[in-house]
């Protein structure tokens, strides 16, 4: 599969990366390349086959219904580059 | 079915609902905090839920068990192996950039509801699947000029995401699917249905066509947290669309909101470009599995739920389906109705709760819970109606003043003297008097004006201050006059 520079754009977008015009080709081209060569998975017949979800055979582990964290905002809003009154302040969202 | 009337002829409405429903559990989805409403904020967070590197989601196995009950009580498929995936977009409240989500393979499958409308009639309402996924944080923001406020509390709180079939055709019907699934819930223990607290809010996606059309494109309105509400919206967004569409225009599928201020909906500008959500399986995750035994298990340890105790309410009580509807629409007053109705007239039982208990509490604001009559203290009213102690009128007097003393029925009536006059020498005795006093509409009555007996009745039950039985002054006055 081959990117153009538009769905380069738009996937920068959804990521929230900042890429200049100039670099959209390049990056297309880079892309492309890297897919490409995924893409070589595509040639294995796989029709039968569950798709693997672990290396080792196990099944999804739970716990019990129990309160065992939290109840510690100040380790929370530790690394918050601003906070007010125990919230998380950010630049205003708006609706 | 109701349409709306345009230009160009009648619309008709198709709405399809999803439900986000908190799941009833003390720990969130994949952490160990809290799910406690209204703690100081993001007091009740965790590492994970705060999505610090390298923590890891273990999911809450009653979370498990309350999905899957609710998948039975809609009388839907149970997966038996479910996926969880990422659904990925940025948000101030949704720290990780992701919510953990099932996509392609969600816990419970296709399942039904029957809705009760207004006019006694009930319509089943397909559900397309419900599936397991994390709530978000939550902003404020009109606390700051400049800033948005977080608080990560409900962040990775468990909901479950209740999707519907486009089945419903009205405003109205929106709001009775809404109704029905909330007692459902409530019923299970699964999700408490608290709007006002949002443990229980929808999203409705609205169309528009002609009838017997394919369907129009549909506009989704979000975070719709009261009934009253959801149709405000839905009958706004009808009316708007049927004006740009009979305006030659079409409508942009597109989020909107409801600003229940002004009572209309709007674009939603920031989710204009979120459609793109990049799900994948989350690799945190192994895939959910769930043991048929187990699930055979929970299916035959449901209770009773509204339908069948309705159904069971008309059989075993010969009571009509509307008022059984009206019992079973909350467990508490289901079950205070069976409590009073117990040995005893069902009908007149459930005539005293349905007109006389739920009138005063309705004019109070309160619930069943708080009625100051206790299921017990109406049975013992209702046991001194049946045996014709005191009169149909006269019950209500005195019911009056247990609701606000909070005295039992007997005591009551003893003290106040209440006690129905049913010894016939003494009610013939007033009659007589009545008679005497009354010739003109003695001679009515002899000429066969059936209707003056109502009158003699009436002067019989003033004499009395209303402690006459009615049925035996009736008998006494038609063996005189007859």
């Amino acid at each position: 599969m081959a990117l153009d520079r538009e769905a380069i754009a738009h996937i920068a977008k959804l990521a929230r990366i900042r890429v200049p015009e100039a670099e959209l080709d390049a990056l297309a081209g880079e892309l492309s390349t890297i897919i490409s060569w995924v893409e070589q998975l595509d040639e294995v017949d796989t029709d039968a086959v569950e798709p693997m979800t672990s290396v080792v055979a196990q099944r999804l582990k739970q716990r019990p219904d129990k309160v065992t964290d939290g109840g510690y905002p100040e380790k929370i809003l530790a690394n918050a580059p601003d906070s007010v009154a125990a919230y998380f302040a950010v630049p205003k969202v708006m609706e | 079915m109701s349409m709306i009337q345009g230009a160009t002829g009648a619309w008709e409405m198709v709405i399809g609902l999803e439900v986000h429903a908190q799941i009833t559990s003390v720990s969130k989805l994949f952490s160990g905090a809290s799910t406690e409403f209204g703690a100081e904020p993001n007091s009740q967070v965790s590492l994970v839920d705060a999505a610090m590197p390298g923590m890891l989601p273990v999911i809450n196995e009653v979370c498990v068990y309350q999905a899957v009950r609710t998948g039975l009580g809609i009388k839907a498929e149970i997966n038996l192996v479910s996926v969880f995936d990422r659904k990925n977009y940025f948000y101030p409240d949704l720290p990780a950039g992701y919510q953990i989500s099932q996509f392609t393979r969600p816990i419970v499958g296709k399942g039904e509801l029957e809705i009760d409308l207004a006019d006694g009639s009930s319509r089943m309402i397909g559900i397309t699947r419900l599936h397991l996924e994390q709530d978000a944080g939550k902003s404020l923001h009109d606390q700051d000029p400049k800033r948005s406020f977080i608080d990560l509390n409900r962040s990775g709180v468990a909901l479950m995401e209740i999707v519907s079939e486009p089945d419903m055709r009205t405003s109205e019907e929106a709001a009775a699917y809404m109704r029905k699934l909330r007692a459902i819930l409530r019923y299970l223990g699964t999700c408490d249905g608290n709007m006002d607290e949002g443990s229980m809010r929808c999203d409705a996606n609205v169309s528009m066509r002609k009838p017997g059309e394919p369907m129009g494109t549909r506009c989704e309105i979000k975070n719709l947290n009261s009934l009253r509400f959801l149709q405000q919206a839905i009958e706004y967004e009808a009316r708007r669309q049927v004006a740009i569409l009979e305006d030659g225009g079409t409508i942009d599928q597109e989020t909107r909101l409801f600003d229940s201020r002004k009572g209309e909906t709007r674009t939603m500008r920031s989710k204009e470009e979120a459609h793109d959500y990049r799900y994948f399986p989350d690799p945190d995750l192994l895939p959910l599995e769930l043991d048929p035994d187990w699930v055979a298990a929970l299916k035959a340890d449901l209770p009773e739920l509204p339908d069948e105790k309705k159904a069971r309410f008309v059989s075993e009580f010969g009571i009509t389906v509307y008022d059984a509807g009206i019992l079973v629409a909350e467990q508490d007053r289901a079950d205070y109705f069976e409590a009073v109705a117990a040995g005893r007239d069902a009908k007149l039982a459930a005539n005293w709760v349905i007109s006389e208990l739920f009138g005063r509490l309705n004019k109070a604001g309160l619930d069943i819970g708080d009625s100051p009559v206790s299921a017990s203290a109406l049975g013992e009213l209702v046991d001194l109606i049946a045996d014709n102690t005191i009169s149909g009128r006269i019950a209500k007097e005195v019911f009056d003043e247990m609701v606000e003393t909070g005295k039992g029925a007997a005591a009551i009536v003893e003290a106040k003297g209440l006690t129905q006059i049913t010894d016939t020498g003494a009610l013939e005795a007033v009659v007589d008097e009545i008679i005497a006093a009354n010739p003109e509409q003695a001679e009515q009555f002899r000429e066969g004006k059936q209707t003056v007996v109502g009158w003699f009745v009436g002067q019989a039950m003033k004499a009395t201050q209303g402690k006459a039985n009615p049925k035996a002054v009736n008998e006494i006055l038609r063996k005189k006059l007859g």
